[in-house]
């Protein structure tokens, strides 16, 4: 690890006094070469880490001391309060809507999500033909703008002209103005999710896959594990356990992030059947500017995001990696 | 293998089966798609008729489409998009790259921290930041204005992750050469490493791009101007004010919004994978 | 307990052509090591004997019964794979458990929860538990039971794949490279152990390998493979002394056999590297064909010309108790390797010039198409015993 700026600073460094140096002293090669090669590393980070600070670090206390004060935008007082704005927050039964909706949300969207990505990821890797056709389809609404697709899916659930129901009614089933229902608003939202996040665990599964070696089948296939519900639990099944648990903990997080499709198809409503945590932040922040008590949202939700990160980093990683 | 394919196993999905269910499930994954566009190309007549096609009698799709793009400034807010999203990549790549060299390839006092720091940041959901962010755009004067859009995704934490990870992988001989050559650091950051780093660099413009072409929650809190407002935003606008339930021009103008990154995905599938799945490290 | 017999296989994949008719068979109870540089198809063959792949052509029989349309577990074999192919999430116990449970216990009674409730699980599952602790102790795991291979050296990994594939009782054991991912030292270690399990279990062992070294000291009998082809088959000794082709006396032995280039002058001399050697060869005078001398063959010369090689030392290295001189020879383009006792090592330094003697008898001599030519004299011991003779 050298620079030449570091190598002709060194050949400039003679003993003038003519005594024999034995240990590195300040202005020694190695330690100039050292302090060369961390300037150049600063100078190369510095524009980055300064926006890290700026854009990720200081919104970071930021948001924690909105969410202690009672600071509101356009309001020049400012005094802490406590835990003031978490009671308000946890007092009010939108909020607790707002938390249990997404907690709903998150909890058919995640299952939903990985039983059905991990059939059609078993079904694609079951056969060789159209591999890459079957996969583009599924993952199609991944990529998708959500915003746009979600008009298309209004127009789908129209509860007089949409597809939905004129399908329902063609075979004698009953319809439902599903957006408008609060029985079926968040129900409705959570299969959308499902649709859109389907071919990313698809996609996720079928690495792992590809990453289970050969010889493993090949040794079931000796030992007369040979049928394919036998290879699927006693390989297939058991070697995606660690990518199984990264996907539900990537699902999770994405599924608590729901925002689109709730912003343009219901609001919220009706009443608050489909609000969740992120557009409860959103409408409070920045449509009703209750500053400290959007801060005190955004500080919940980042609690959670951040424990499903820690957990998926920690604790469960080392377990269902068989080391 | 020729023992995966040998027909005698018990059990497993056979080829007709296999294929039925997926293009059943693939059919139904496309249904919304399907009726974007059936819609889009209807006149209002047969939309809110009772008749059940995919295929319009008459076809209008000239004239949803026309009003798509005359009614609402969907041109303009196509071209704010690629703007936005194409200055949000190039800063993104401009100040991660050194960065991440730095991380991969020199030693120094507080690397360790910065990696931290790195870490931390992809731990965030960016939503949560938005607050902060918000005030410090009215601060700086900028809201309402490209700058806004673009400012607080100057840097990616997951950009310095990504390359850093892949320049981890280039041997260290290659800075040592190019430091006898002659090279600067700065460089050797992008005459050297992120040349080959290509597929990690495409990778990352894939999930950048995708990303922020979607956004939707950041443009809705900072821009109030339509002529600024990116794809995502503006359709919404358009459905809410303008296009109420004139569906046909409002498919139409969803069809468009999606249409370029679904051809994008469709000519160059595996990188769009790699590249949408890569961020899954997030 | 089985005899193998590989008849006449074909395998192509595409247009490449791995296996080309190859006939090879195996005695019940014999040690057979295919033995052959990487991509000469000995694993290939291996995988069919398994079961694994399908030939493209000809018959396989193990124990005089066809197995060609049978699946891996119907033929009565076990294989230890080069990765050991240990399932990661089961312990070793279950490792080695699988294959009697998959044999022994129905789908029914394989169910995860609903299985311990049929009659007679708990009785097999216990008759298989005591199976798997007997095996394990006979291969020195028995306390590593309980552990996951992740937990596991390599050494241990290797005897549990062994003992996984031991477990219930083959007729053939197959082995793909078991040795390869252990460092040297354990890996002469395993060597001795997988020869001990061999003689005490009496049953056919089919091994894989690319090391010499392990095919030489495990092997009843070599098969040494090329491109797809059986060069010989023999015991480990006529393989290195008596090959059959230039081909196999190259890829045997280290330092590799010099090989000279040489020209029949008369009955019983042949010019070679500008010296005639006295050597008895079946050819006509002014044939060309080549000599085989392996380097510690050679021994010092007082003089040249007749009967020694000449030439100038280029390089020597020091073994202990030997020591290779590299010879540059007249009209050679590489040099020649002796092999020589180190009592003479101080006598000999580069730039000297050397004369080498060969005894004729151990000279090796191959005819311009490779195959070897056999001197037709004195007793009848005229080539390798044939195949059929040992396979009884």
């Amino acid at each position: 690890m050298s620079e030449p700026l570091a190598l002709s600073s060194a050949s400039g460094e003679p003993s003038a006094t003519g005594s024999v140096r034995t240990l590195p002293s300040p202005a020694s090669p190695t330690r100039r070469r050292a302090f060369t090669e961390a300037l150049a590393a600063w100078t190369l980070a510095g524009p980055a880490v300064f926006f890290l600070l700026v854009l990720f670090f200081l919104p970071v206390i930021g948001i924690f001391v909105i969410a202690l004060s009672d600071w509101q935008f356009g309001v020049r007082s400012f005094s802490f309060v406590g835990l003031a704005n978490f009671r308000e927050v946890f007092a009010d039964p939108g909020f607790r809507t707002s938390l249990l909706n997404t907690v709903a949300y998150v909890l058919i969207v995640v299952p939903g999500t990985v039983v059905l990505g991990l059939l059609i990821a078993l079904l694609i890797e079951s056969g060789k033909s159209c591999r890459s056709f079957y996969r583009a389809i599924h993952f199609l609404p991944f990529m998708a703008t959500l915003t746009a697709m979600a008009i298309a899916w209004e127009a789908l659930l129209h509860p007089t002209i949409g597809l939905v129901n004129q399908t329902l009614a063609a075979i004698g089933l009953p319809t439902a103005n599903w957006l408008r229902d609060e029985n079926t608003a968040l129900p409705v939202l959570a299969a959308i999710g499902i649709w859109q996040n389907l071919g990313y665990a698809m996609v996720l599964f079928l690495a792992g896959m590809k990453s289970i070696p050969q010889d493993l089948y090949d040794a079931a296939d000796v030992d007369g594990a040979d049928l394919w519900l036998d290879r699927m639990r006693t390989v297939t099944l058991p070697m995606l356990g660690p990518v199984s648990m990264f996907v539900v903990i990537v699902l999770a997080v994405r599924a608590f992030e729901c925002f689109d499709t709730v912003k343009v198809l219901t609001r919220g409503g009706p009443g608050h059947a489909s609000e969740v945590l992120l557009y409860t932040l959103y409408r409070e922040s920045f449509e009703y500017l209750r500053t400290g008590y959007g801060a005190a949202v955004a500080v919940v939700f980042l609690a959670i995001v951040v424990t499903l990160t820690l957990v998926q980093a920690g604790v469960l990683d080392r377990k269902v990696h068989y080391q | 293998m020729s023992a995966n394919t040998r027909s005698n196993r018990l059990l497993q999905p056979s080829a007709t089966v296999r294929h039925a269910i997926l293009l059943a499930t693939g059919a139904l994954i496309l249904v919304p798609f399907v009726w974007m566009v059936s819609l889009s190309i209807k006149p209002p007549g047969e939309i809110f008729g009772t008749s059940f096609s995919f295929w319009p009698a008459q076809f209008y799709g000239i004239e949803n489409y026309t009003k798509a793009l005359t009614e609402a400034p969907l041109p303009r807010y196509m071209g704010n998009g690629i703007i936005v999203c194409a200055t949000i990549l190039a800063l993104q790549i401009l100040f991660c790259a050194p960065c991440a060299y730095a991380l991969a390839k020199l030693r120094f006092l507080g690397r360790d921290l910065l990696f931290g720091m790195v870490l931390i940041g992809l731990l965030l959901p960016h939503q949560v930041l938005s607050l902060p962010l918000f005030i410090l755009g009215y601060q700086l004067g900028i809201l309402n204005t490209y700058a806004a859009l673009i400012f607080p995704y100057v840097v990616s934490p997951f950009g310095i992750f990504l390359f850093r990870q892949f320049f981890k992988t280039i041997p260290d001989d290659v800075v040592h050469a190019a430091r006898l050559d002659g090279l600067s650091e700065l460089a050797i950051v992008w005459r050297i490493m992120v040349p080959m780093a290509l597929p990690a660099v495409i990778a990352f413009s894939i999930f950048s791009v995708v990303g922020h072409w979607n956004d939707l929650f950041w443009p809705l809190i900072v821009v109030r101007d339509q002529s600024l407002m990116p794809p995502p935003l503006g359709i919404m606008v358009f459905k809410n004010e303008e296009a109420g339930n004139d569906y046909g021009p409002l498919m139409a103008a969803s069809t468009l919004v999606v249409l370029p990154l679904v051809i994008a995905f469709l000519a160059a599938q595996k990188w769009f994978v790699e590249g949408m799945t890569g961020g899954a490290v997030k | 307990m089985a005899s193998v017999l590989i008849d006449s296989i074909d395998k192509n994949y595409g247009p490449t052509s791995v296996l080309r008719g190859l006939s090879l068979p195996i005695a019940d109870g014999e040690f057979l090591t295919l033995l052959g540089p990487s991509g000469c198809g000995k694993s290939t063959l291996l995988r069919i004997l398994a079961g694994l792949e399908v030939q493209d052509a000809g018959s396989v029989l193990i124990g005089e019964r066809a197995v060609d349309g049978l699946k891996p577990k119907q033929r009565d074999v076990a294989m230890v794979f080069q990765s050991y192919a240990l399932y990661p999430h089961m312990t070793v116990a279950s490792n080695m458990a699988l294959p009697l449970r998959m044999r022994r216990l129905s789908a029914f009674q394989r169910l995860p929860l609903l299985g311990r409730f049929m009659p007679a699980t708990p009785r097999i599952a216990a008759e298989i538990d005591v199976e798997v602790t007997r095996t394990a102790k006979s291969l020195g795991i028995g306390h590593l039971l309980a552990r996951k291979p992740g937990q596991l050296s390599g050494g241990q990994r290797q005897r549990v794949a062994v003992g996984r594939a031991m477990v219930r009782h083959p007729a053939v054991f197959l082995m793909d490279e078991p040795l390869s991912n252990l460092d040297a030292k354990l890996r002469v270690q395993m060597r001795a152990e997988i020869k001990e399990l061999h003689r005490r279990l009496g049953v056919t062992f089919v091994y894989v390998t690319h090391d010499q070294a392990e095919a030489m000291t495990l092997s009843d009998r070599v098969a040494v493979m090329l491109d797809g082809e059986l060069l010989q088959v023999a015991p480990p000794k006529d393989i290195y002394a008596d090959p059959d082709d230039r081909r196999v006396a190259e890829f045997i032995g280290s330092p590799k056999i010099n090989m000279l280039d040489g020209v029949v002058r008369e009955r019983g001399l042949i010019d070679v590297a500008g010296s005639t050697l006295a050597i008895e060869a079946d050819a006509r005078a002014g044939e060309h064909l080549t000599l085989g001398i392996r380097p510690e063959v050679f021994h010092l010369a007082d003089h040249g010309g007749q009967g020694a090689l000449t030439g100038s030392v280029r390089m020597i290295e020091h073994m202990g108790s030997d020591l290779f001189v590299h010879l540059d020879l007249a009209g050679l383009d590489h040099p020649l390797i002796a092999r020589l006792l180190a009592e003479r090592a101080p006598l000999i330094s580069p730039g000297q010039t050397l004369h080498v003697g060969a005894k004729p008898e151990r000279v090796l001599l191959f005819g311009r198409d490779g195959r070897r030519l056999r001197r037709q004299v004195g007793s009848g011991r005229a080539s390798v015993t044939p195949i059929r003779e040992i396979t009884r």
